[in-house]
């Protein structure tokens, strides 16, 4: 079996995000996915702090501190793009007017829990940000993530054990091993890498999981 | 005698924030460093009012600004959405010793709860943060086919806000993202203190491009050249 490594995860996730989307790429991880997105396919990214239309990194030497993404990482504007209040932002975030947010996640539950904010431990400090507004207010919220823990463990589980971002609001699951959708009847595995065989990712994930027809 | 103009100019930030009071609500804008009012936020350091509620996207970066304001024991409570931070060292040691309190909220129902504040909205509903632990303890109600949580506005004394460029009837227009909180933070303020890149003359800023009307600011500061890229 051949895992993707981060890389290539993010290039398996361009490749779902269609012509014409507005999205939002979530801290980490899902940041990785604005390099892979087609060139000459027109997809406008969304930030938190104000920004639709975000394009490449810029040129060292050429950052400039009052243009920067949720990441706070300097950006630049792609012609077309606007600038907005916060209130504004998150209107289109919670409005529902953003077709994607691709968010990293610690677990996924088999109703399509998210959990990705707060390890719940007595001595951590909490921070949320915007995650629980993407993961409510998006039309579609795309999860990316390794599929096991450093410890072996599935991140994909019964029942999330660490506090919920958002409750019954995933619709797809990207791991290293797999592409699975989130459906009301359970998890359809839509994709596996190669090498892997459907009872060996059964096995790994310990949740139960269905075959789709068309399914590697 | 001349009718006296209106003038919303100030000569210093020290006398532009000289009547805040121990345990003032203020809204500090920024994100990040975009729009961080840095000027203002020393010369409340310098002010020395005590038992400060303060409303911001984060709790403070490295040593200065709002982090520099914590350490100095002056912060009482702080609403945010993003207080750690791999540099936030001055507020998660407040934390945890008990000195700071924190209303941890969601970004959007932060900027909301601002807006509805400027807005005159007495609650909202929203499905944000439904069925997680920052729900607890809120009125839901089921609207329709989802689930929402009641969250009530944030009001402030003071809004400490950073703007591109204001004429003397206070409407500002901001450079890209450093927008991001200003506009509603300064609807949500009894009093809005600004400081600003650069002050022009009435009729100078485009009125389809001007970004906060002047009726939401009363106190502008220009940031003096030499400070400028400190500010």
């Amino acid at each position: 079996m051949k895992k993707l490594d981060r890389s290539q995860m993010a290039a398996r996730v361009a490749r779902d995000i269609p012509e014409g989307s507005y999205v939002n790429l979530g801290i980490g991880l899902p940041t990785l996915v604005a390099d892979h997105l087609p060139k000459g396919r027109e997809i406008i990214l969304h930030s938190e702090n104000g920004v639709l239309g975000i394009g490449p990194k810029p040129a060292p030497g050429e950052e400039d501190e009052d243009l920067i993404n949720a990441g706070k990482e300097p950006v630049t504007l792609l012609a077309g793009g606007a600038y907005f209040h916060h209130a504004d932002s998150f209107a289109m975030i919670r409005g529902m007017h953003l077709d994607f947010a691709v968010l990293g996640a610690f677990q996924v539950s088999v109703a399509g829990d998210l959990a990705n904010w707060h390890t719940g431990g007595a001595d951590a400090i909490p921070a949320v940000g915007g995650a629980m507004d993407l993961a409510t207010g998006a039309k579609k919220v795309l999860v990316m993530m390794e599929h096991l823990t450093k410890k072996g463990e599935s991140k994909i589980v019964e029942r999330c054990s660490y506090p919920l971002t958002g409750a019954r609001c995933v619709n797809r699951i990207y791991t290293d091993l797999a592409v699975i959708d989130v459906k009301p009847d359970g998890l359809h595995v839509v994709e596996m890498v190669d090498g892997l065989s459907f009872e060996e990712l059964q096995r790994l994930s310990g949740v139960p999981l269905r075959r789709l027809a068309t399914a590697a | 005698m001349a009718a006296r103009m209106i003038d919303k100019f100030f000569a210093s930030a020290e006398a532009a924030l000289a009547d805040i009071p121990d345990g003032a609500t203020i809204m500090i804008g920024g994100f990040g460093n975009a729009g961080m009012p840095a000027m203002l936020i020393d010369a409340l350091i310098a002010q020395a009012a005590r038992g400060l509620t303060i409303v911001n996207n984060n709790a403070g970066n490295a040593d200065s600004g709002l982090a520099a304001l914590i350490a100095a024991k002056r912060v009482r409570k702080i609403l945010c959405s993003f207080p750690r931070q791999a540099d936030s060292w001055h507020f998660d040691k407040a934390y945890r010793a008990g000195e700071i309190e924190l209303e941890l909220v969601p970004q959007g129902t932060l900027a909301e709860r601002i807006r509805a504040a400027g807005a005159g909205i007495g609650a909202f509903f929203t499905p944000t943060a439904f069925g997680t632990l920052l729900a607890k303890g809120k009125e839901t109600r089921r609207i329709g086919e989802r689930d929402y949580v009641l969250e009530h506005p944030i009001h402030a004394d003071y809004a400490l806000i950073k703007a591109d460029r204001a004429d003397r009837w206070g409407n500002l227009v901001y450079r890209k993202t450093a927008r991001n909180f200003a506009p509603i933070m300064a609807m949500a303020a009894k009093c809005t203190v600004v400081q600003v890149r650069e002050t022009v003359e009435l009729g100078a800023l485009d009125p389809e491009a001007v970004v906060t009307p002047g009726i939401f600011v009363q106190r502008i500061i220009k940031i003096a050249p030499s400070l400028r890229k400190a500010a």
